[in-house]
């Protein structure tokens, strides 16, 4: 049976017919099949939710115990019966309990990938290939431009940067959820053993990482001390906080700091320009143009449906591969990519 | 290339001058010789090299891209350069990265077609920075928000000596500065500038304004007119003439009639103005000599040049800068007496006198005249490179004030090129189909950040067409703008150009009918 009959459009989100649920809904239904804990793949008031532990504890603690009546969680690789559809996650190395949806119907097989990228990310399990025969990517940064460096060598240029300016306090825009918590592991890895200084906004994911076996080393709240007072010992150090706050007032309170931010974005120098960044890293918890190509050479998928991004670049490219690639145009989903 | 590249991409970012500073000392120490001065002739703008056109850059995607995922790159990222340097195929790790001094060389020395090969083999070799630096080093278009004077304050700094024993030793030295490091890392005496014409640092004058003028004790200061035109410093050392601009630039070649004058040996502070038997003529008649590449013997008989002495640096090698003011004043007395310097003439001292007196000559100073207001220079002030607090200040005559209305807005450059940031703005006049705006001048500051955000998000709002980087916009907005004086312009449609325009403020408010039209400016050039 061909995907169009049983994969669908609707304003709600990508509606799997024959199991009557959606994948990420961007409103309210009865049934969810929720690929991670990103905000705006998962919203509250579903009636049911499917997902891993991980992702389903993220979920209680962003939007309450009360996100959703009925909660099943399933482990990466077992198979759940929704409806007529087989359903199966599998890891997408986004962000801790992240997966791709593998849905399996009358011989066919569709996986959608949610958010996904290649690199190791010691925070998350990694990517896994699907085979299918639909792929449905995304494509934050479908576009030659984006090739993201190496994490160690951002963090050489930061931990550079510390050492250039040790009077100076460093503080690095990074997501709540993921990108915070592997940019906290990956320093311990690359030898920062010193306190690190967090925005209250994530305290709480940090002991949800916590409690799923990730270890942080010494965290330390970066907002308490006397009021106004710009505090000595966050001089030489790293904050982190979310990035809103690196360029709110917040961040003026921190001695002389230097706004750093990890985004994939900063690759462009405009975009750091205008955020007001000082020390812009390249670092992202999605496939860059390279990976996304890669990945569907290693899915293999003779058809792919490209979601939330630059959709026109990847469907090009894709086609020139020989791939029937075509943008679904779901709205509702975040084009920065968080 | 590598530290050089990380270098740039880091001022490029960096808003405050400390924090420039520190990046380019630790640039300096951590880089060897000779890839250290090339990197710092990059920056200061003095490393001149064969350029590369823009089309190379074009030529080379080409080769290396597919066209439709450029275009969607180019259009996303908006710099050519840069697009290419992200975008261009990684190569596997592990190559060597050329060495900045190499790259340099190379590029004076290959002829063009095999330097577009080269420049490719190079680019296989870098990362996205490297990439990007070398295209802007390639094709001249590298601006990072840093200058040549902030390199040298960086190199004062680095060698832990006084920024103005750097700024002298600067002009006796060329890329990739060998001696200049020596000197800085104590390996070698300083360059040697006895015998060379060095431009000396300038000391500058403060603005004043009525209230700071009320304040001060005027016994303590002496008086002079302020010449509108451009301040010189005259430097003759061993039959080397050179004739500096206040940013140490050799504008000469422009005046070859002062530089051929001179016989005397010193160092001379003066005004540069146009002058016919000995009336000195407005600061229009200088823009005539002023930015041309070829000097006329027209140009020479019609716009001569005189040179207004109010200072002296040097007496032959004699250093006066350690002097009071009024010493040195009667030096330069001497020194002219004594060599009758053709071409220039003593800048007179106006004798002492009242804060009502002065003011009132102050404000006397004619639109269109030759003055722009008056210097008060401390009489006992030394000769202090830099801008010293509290020695000299210059008091200006009012600025004009007119309002135009906004026509076209351009991109700026560096920290606001994200930015419409460049304005055209226009006045009323009768046109064949009734009123009409005819351009009168530009202007590029006088906002705050928060007004620029405004501005750039109205322009955009009201943008009517496009040209390139510059945007048309709707008749509608009016800007108050400041300037110092108005002169007659055949290169201007208007017929006007002002000096210093300034966006003083934008009105809002206020209709763009009741601007002022092209007569009232024009009535203001007196
Ligand atoms: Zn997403
Ligand atoms: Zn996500």
């Amino acid at each position: 049976m061909h995907p169009e009959r049983w994969v669908q459009v609707r304003p709600e989100g990508l509606y799997v017919v024959p199991g009557d649920f959606y994948v990420d809904p961007v409103r309210p239904v009865d049934r969810a099949v929720i690929t991670h804990g990103h905000s705006d793949h998962c919203r509250g008031g579903h009636g049911a939710m499917l997902a891993t532990e991980a992702t389903l504890a993220i979920a209680a603690a962003r939007l309450g115990e009360g996100m959703a009546p009925s909660r099943q969680a399933a482990a990466y690789g077992e198979t759940i019966r929704v409806g007529e559809v087989d359903v199966t996650l599998y890891p997408a190395g986004h962000v801790l309990g992240s997966a791709q949806v593998l849905m399996e119907h009358q011989g066919g097989r569709i996986v959608v990938s949610g958010d996904y990228k290649r690199r190791a990310d010691p925070t998350c399990t990694g990517f896994e290939p699907v085979p299918c025969d639909v792929f449905v990517t995304e494509a934050t940064f479908g576009l030659p431009v984006f090739r993201h460096p190496p994490i160690e060598e951002e963090l050489r240029r930061l931990l550079h940067s510390i050492e250039l300016f040790p009077e100076r306090c460093h503080v690095v825009g990074a997501y709540t959820l993921g990108k915070a918590q592997r940019l906290i592991v990956e320093l311990r890895r690359a030898g920062w053993d010193r306190p690190i200084y967090v925005h209250g906004a994530l305290a709480a994911m940090n002991e949800l990482y916590r409690g799923f076996g990730v270890e942080l080393g010494e965290l330390r709240p970066a907002t308490a001390g006397a009021k106004g007072e710009p505090r000595r010992e966050l001089e030489g150090a790293v904050v982190i906080a979310p990035p809103s706050a690196i360029a709110d007032r917040w961040a003026r309170r921190l001695p002389d700091p230097v706004i750093c931010q990890a985004s994939g974005w900063m690759r462009v120098k405009q975009r750091a320009k205008q955020g007001g960044i000082e020390l812009p890293l390249v670092i992202s918890d999605h496939a860059d143009w390279d990976e996304l190509l890669q990945t569907l050479d290693e899915v293999g998928a003779p058809r792919v449906w490209i979601t939330h991004g630059r959709e026109e670049a990847l469907q090009y490219a894709a086609r020139k591969r020989g791939y029937g690639a075509e943008a679904l145009r779901l709205v509702g989903y975040d084009e920065e990519g968080s | 290339m590598k530290p050089f590249s990380e270098l740039l991409d880091r001022l490029l970012y960096a808003p405050a001058r400390t924090s420039k500073l520190a990046l380019l000392e630790d640039y300096f120490r951590s880089v060897p010789d000779p890839d250290r001065g090339f990197g710092l002739a990059a920056i200061a703008g003095t490393l001149s090299l064969r350029v590369a056109k823009s089309g190379v850059i074009r030529e080379l995607v080409a080769e290396r891209t597919d066209p439709e995922l450029f275009h969607w790159s180019y259009d996303f990222v908006g710099d050519l350069a840069e697009t290419a340097a992200l975008m261009w195929p990684e190569q596997q790790a592990g190559r060597d990265w050329p060495h900045l001094s190499e790259v340099v060389v190379a590029m004076d020395e290959l002829p063009r077609g095999q330097l577009t090969r080269q420049i490719a083999s190079w680019l296989d070799t870098l990362d996205a920075t490297g990439r990007w630096a070398l295209l802007k080093l390639a094709t001249g278009s590298l601006r990072v928000g840093a200058s040549a004077g902030l390199a040298r304050a960086a190199l004062a700094r680095y060698g832990g000596v006084e920024p103005a024993l750097v700024e002298e030793a600067w002009y006796a030295t060329a890329p990739p500065y060998l001696d200049l490091f020596a000197w800085l890392d104590g390996r070698m005496p300083r360059p040697e500038i006895a015998h060379v014409p060095v431009f000396r640092p300038l000391m500058l004058a403060h603005p004043l304004d009525d209230e700071q003028a009320s304040k001060l004790d005027l016994a303590e200061y002496s008086a002079e007119w302020k010449w509108d035109g451009i301040r010189v410093q005259v430097v003759a050392v061993r039959g080397h003439v050179r004739l500096y601009s206040r940013t140490g630039d050799d504008v000469g070649p422009a005046f070859p009639e002062v530089v051929e004058r001179v016989r005397f040996e010193g160092v001379l502070d003066g005004e540069l103005l146009v002058a016919r038997e000995g009336e000195v003529a407005s600061f229009n008649d200088l823009q005539q000599r002023l930015n041309r590449k070829a000097v006329t013997p027209a140009m020479l008989q019609d716009y001569p040049a005189l040179v207004r002495l109010y200072d002296i640096l040097f007496d032959g090698e004699e250093d006066l800068r350690g002097l009071p003011f009024l010493e040195r004043r009667e030096r330069l007395e001497a020194f002219v007496a004594r060599e009758r310097p053709e071409g220039m003439d003593l800048s007179p001292l106006i004798p002492d006198t009242g804060l009502d007196e002065l003011d009132r000559m102050r404000r006397s100073a004619r639109e269109g005249g030759t003055v722009e207001g008056l210097m008060l220079k401390r009489k006992d002030s030394l000769y202090v490179p830099g801008r010293p607090k509290g020695l000299w200040w210059k008091w200006k005559r009012d600025a004009h004030l007119v309002d135009c209305v906004l026509m076209y807005a351009q991109r700026g450059h560096g920290k606001r090129s994200s930015y419409y940031s460049d304005y055209t703005f226009g006045a009323w006049q009768d046109g064949p189909d009734g009123e009409e705006l005819v351009p009168v001048g530009k202007a590029y500051a006088g906002y705050t950040d928060e007004e620029l955000k405004l501005l750039d998000r109205w322009i955009r709002d009201h943008t009517i067409e496009r040209f390139g980087p510059v945007r048309a916009v709707e008749p509608r907005l009016v800007f108050e703008v400041a300037f110092d004086s108005i002169h007659p312009s055949s290169r201007h449609k208007s017929g006007v150009a002002m000096r210093f325009p300034r966006i003083a403020r934008i009105r809002w408010d206020k209709p763009a009918a009741e601007a002022d039209r092209l007569a009232t400016l024009v009535d203001l050039m007196g």
